[in-house]
């Protein structure tokens, strides 16, 4: 019992899903029907979808993220590549003469997914071809990226009105909101191709140690180029998601700052900044903290102009509890109170 | 007899997976020179951590000086007067030799740093060392021993009652570490009690009193240096007998006696003025199926470059390498077995360009940096043993996870790494069980030419004879290696040839048929003892491709090279 206890408590994922149950925990008082889901109209409702469907981009782009980190790389580029990715399937959906036909969706969806994917290329080849860091080599698509957007719009915010488009946003599946089924889908698809291949062995061993993988015969080059290609997809269809909540494409605003958000999340969920191991799980958790919280802040009532700084305090806390000062901490009090037990009981024995 | 300085009782420290220390006794008493010994994983350095305050024990206790102390950290026992030299000298080159020694409790005065004085203060201290050096000079224009001293001297410094020395003298070169043990002399005689931990038995038993030996964390004894033999330490080290090394010394002579010229087993390597700009001059080689050829040559001589462009991991700019195309006849053809010849130019004129290429025609090179280029030490044994196989079959074609499994166990047993768990995290092995996965590595691609560089550096003597069966097993089997060893004695015992480099040039190719380590020394020291010795055709590097390597091995077999140097001494 007491061994099954430790292994809980020292494991990657405790403090992160401590965290969750508290801030849901801080829901449900302030707000008892929190956790209520109802059915209408066939489909689900309540805080709880809400945090779901609210959540999944940043989700999806977190996926990717964590491949990427993984490697001891990071992706800056991402808020712009979803930002571009909306960009191009709007001003395609305008420019066709029927934009409610599925068909002209498909496409757009279609163009922009690619579009993503040959961004993601090109921040591969930046960073395994040329050997630029990745925050540099990721930040020049971030800041050129949103000029991209821009142009693609023309300056303009692209309102669409076709009605399969808009479910990507605010759809529904059997029931489940659409952007939910898709990001459990892309997690489903990352956890399966990393596991259940040697992808996820060899992007840990390059991001651990990449010289001593290099001589063991791993192809560094190709895992950089399928991980930022990856990335750069995640955050294309996570822009798909977003504009099409809103309806519009947004040069300036669509997924801005969404890679902080994504960082954390992979952060929160214990996978190292160092690279090396990491954890999809841990990524779905971070995501989940990050998305409770947004919406604790709207439900306990702070007030919106003090958001971030509640932010920053429960990630500043999170990152507290991982870190291998309080482990250590937290070992040596196990060991104090083994000592005071096993004193206890030879007294007594005496 | 006076009363202990260091008391350490009933000590015990577990990590995951592994018991470090399992109720080890330690004391040291004040004036005596004190040696740890064991094998790597004995838990000689978790010890030293335990009594220098980086590592909390689990149970246990330890007193210094007559009290009872539970250190917090390294500072709480460098105040209890345990003060510590570690191999590295990590003190700051760019600040002067006084500010180096006192860095940290500068004498002050108004506030301010009083250089004066602290120049003084540390000239004391450097005296009474008898270390005559400016105290004002910079501590990185002086040589590592040098710099050593002063680490010595800041140790002092803080009053220390008890010295640790953790390999002090690695790096030192003869006449310095007669320096070093003049210097420990003298604290001895002062009253310190000193703790000396060093791999070179002969120091060990110039310089230390007493010995505490340990094995696989557990205590096994203390003694008198001087009331124990050698033999007797070495077999306390490893708990089993040396024979296994004699064993093979003879195996490997026999082997050499029988391998008469007519038997020269077929080429499985050829390169041909070979070389790579700024790290090796073109060389010419030959290493037949299931030869052991030996690289013999000082640090940076270019052994380690030769054997990197062997092994694709660095891409030569000028000459040829052909790997043979005989098959795949890995099992049972012996050295000798495989007839003459019929390997050559196999995939002619090809150059390997990637470690990739080298490891899908079966060379494996295992880099001499086992921790930089070697092991990957956050994930498990068993994901290091199967990396290289596992991409050499790419990412989508995973090894099956029971296939796997099979691996690991069967190398964890063949190679005895311990502990025997697949899933441990190889960072928390010692340096031979790292070696070992390794090379377990490199053996599951089931390679033709097996490159080690420097396997048994740094790993205790039990699995270093276990590493040079291993290779003698290999070759006989059929498997052609490439070793390389600064010991010269292990270079001879298993290499059927040896190459010797001089100055980033292959100067010597010879046949080892009698040769011994002073022949070897006269050849890596100075070449032109060789030609006098008559070493026959010895090529020098830029003689052009196909000059001629020792082709007849009868001429090789003189033991002038013996005499010769025998001469010189």
């Amino acid at each position: 019992m007491n061994a099954l206890l430790l292994r809980t408590v020292s494991s990657r994922l405790f403090w992160p899903i401590v965290m969750l149950l508290v801030l849901v925990l801080i829901n449900v008082i302030a707000f008892p029907d929190f956790l209520t889901v109802t059915v209408k109209d066939g489909h689900l409702f309540g805080s709880i979808i809400d945090i779901l469907r609210n959540g999944a981009p940043t989700l999806i782009i977190a996926v990717g993220m964590t491949l990427v980190i993984a490697t001891r790389g990071i992706d800056l580029s991402v808020g712009a590549v979803a930002a571009i990715s909306g960009a191009v399937a709007c001003s395609i959906l305008l420019g066709s003469s029927d934009p409610g036909n599925p068909g002209t969706v498909a496409v757009a969806v279609i163009v922009a997914l690619i579009i993503s994917l040959v961004l993601g290329v090109w921040n591969g080849f930046l960073v395994s071809v040329i050997g630029i860091q990745p925050i540099i080599a990721t930040l020049i698509l971030m800041t050129a990226g949103r000029g991209v957007a821009m142009l693609i719009t023309e300056g303009q915010i692209l309102t669409v009105d076709s009605a399969p488009f808009k479910e990507l946003g605010s759809g529904f599946w059997f029931g489940i909101p659409v952007a939910v089924v898709i990001g459990a889908v892309i997690f489903a698809v990352a956890a399966l191709l990393t596991r259940r291949t040697a992808l996820g062995m060899l992007i840990e061993s390059v991001g651990i140690n990449p010289e001593a993988s290099r001589q063991a015969g791993v192809r560094a080059r190709v895992l950089l180029f399928t991980v930022y290609a990856f990335c750069a997809l995640s955050a294309g269809i996570a822009g798909l998601i977003l504009t099409a909540n809103q309806t519009a494409a947004d040069a300036n605003n669509t997924g801005l700052f969404i890679e902080l958000d994504a960082i954390l999340a992979v952060v929160i969920g214990g996978t190292s900044l160092a690279g090396g191991r990491y954890s999809l799980a841990g990524t779905l958790v971070g995501a989940l903290v990050i998305q409770t919280l947004v919406t604790t802040v709207y439900t306990v009532g702070i007030p919106p102009i003090v958001t971030m700084v509640f932010k920053a305090a429960v990630v500043t806390a999170v990152c507290l509890l991982q870190s291998p000062t309080t482990n250590a901490a937290f070992a040596q009090l196990r060991q104090r109170l083994a000592a005071r037990t096993a004193r206890v009981k030879e007294a007594a024995a005496s | 007899m006076t009363e202990p300085v260091v008391e350490m009782s009933a000590i015990s420290i577990s990590f995951p997976g592994v018991k470090a220390l399992d109720d080890v006794s330690f004391r040291m008493f004040p004036g005596e020179v004190h040696s740890l010994m064991g094998e790597n994983g004995a838990g000689k350095s978790t010890l030293i951590k335990a009594l220098t305050g980086v590592y909390q024990i689990d149970s246990g206790s330890i007193v210094v000086d007559g009290e009872s102390v539970s250190f917090t950290g390294p500072a709480a026992a460098q105040a209890a007067g345990i003060a510590t030299v570690y191999q590295e000298v990590n003190l700051l080159p760019n600040l002067s030799v006084a500010e180096n020694i006192l860095l940290g409790r500068e004498p002050r005065r108004f506030g301010s740093i009083d250089g004066r004085a602290m120049r003084r203060r540390a000239a004391e201290l450097l005296d009474g060392l008898n270390l005559d050096i400016d105290p004002g000079s910079l501590l990185g224009s002086h040589s590592l021993a040098v710099q050593q001293l002063v680490a010595i001297a800041r140790a002092i410094d803080v009053d220390a009652k008890v010295l640790i020395l953790d390999e002090p003298t690695s790096s030192l070169d003869a006449d310095e570490v007669a320096e070093l043990f003049r210097v420990i002399r003298s604290l001895r005689d002062s009253g310190v009690a000193i703790l000396f931990v060093s791999h070179f038995l002969d120091q060990i038993y110039e310089i230390t009193d007493r010995l505490t030996v340990l094995r696989n964390g557990r205590l096994v004894g203390e003694y008198l240096t001087e009331e124990l033999l050698r033999i007797d330490l070495v077999q306390k080290m490893i708990g089993k007998e040396l024979t296994v090394l004699d064993e093979i010394g003879r195996k490997a002579h026999s082997a050499d006696a029988e391998g008469a010229a007519a038997d020269r087993p077929a080429d499985f390597v050829r390169a041909e003025g070979l070389g790579r700009t700024g790290a090796i001059e073109p060389f010419d080689l030959v290493i037949g199926e299931g030869e052991v050829i030996g690289l013999a040559g000082l640090l940076g001589s270019g052994r380690t470059e030769l054997a990197r462009i062997l092994g694709g991991i660095d891409r030569a700019d000028s000459g040829t390498l052909s790997i043979g195309g005989t098959g795949r006849g890995t099992g049972g053809t012996g050295r000798g077995g495989a007839g003459g010849g019929s390997g050559r130019g196999g995939r002619g004129g090809s150059k390997l360009r990637t470690p990739r290429q080298a490891i899908s025609r079966r060379i494996a090179y295992s880099s001499e940096d086992r921790r930089g280029e070697g092991i990957i030490d956050e994930l498990t044994v068993r994901d290091n043993i199967v990396l290289a196989l596992q991409a050499d079959r790419g990412w989508f074609r995973p090894i099956p996870k029971k296939r796997q499994e099979e691996l690991a166990q069967s190398y964890i047993q063949a190679l005895n790494i311990r502990p025997a768990n697949p899933d441990a995290l190889v960072r928390n092995l010692s340096g031979g069980n790292q070696q070992k996965v390794l090379l377990a590595r490199w053996l599951a691609i089931a390679p033709r030419l097996l490159i080690l560089d420097e396997p048994t550096r740094g790993i205790d003597i039990g699995a270093k004879a276990e590493i040079q069966k291993l290779v003698y097993t290999l070759a006989e089997n059929g498997m052609s290696v490439v070793f390389i060893s600064a010991e010269l004695e292990e270079v001879l015992r298993l290499s059927h040839r040896v190459a010797v480099l001089r100055d980033r040039r292959l100067v010597a190719d010879i046949e080892n048929d009698g040769l011994t380590v002073d022949a070897l020394l006269a050849l890596i020291a100075d070449g032109s003892v060789a030609e006098e010795g008559g070493v026959p055709d010895a090529p020098t590097a830029g003689s052009g491709p196909g000059a001629g390597r020792a082709s007849d091995p009868d001429s090789t077999t003189a033991p002038a090279p013996l005499e010769t140097s025998g001469d010189r001494r």
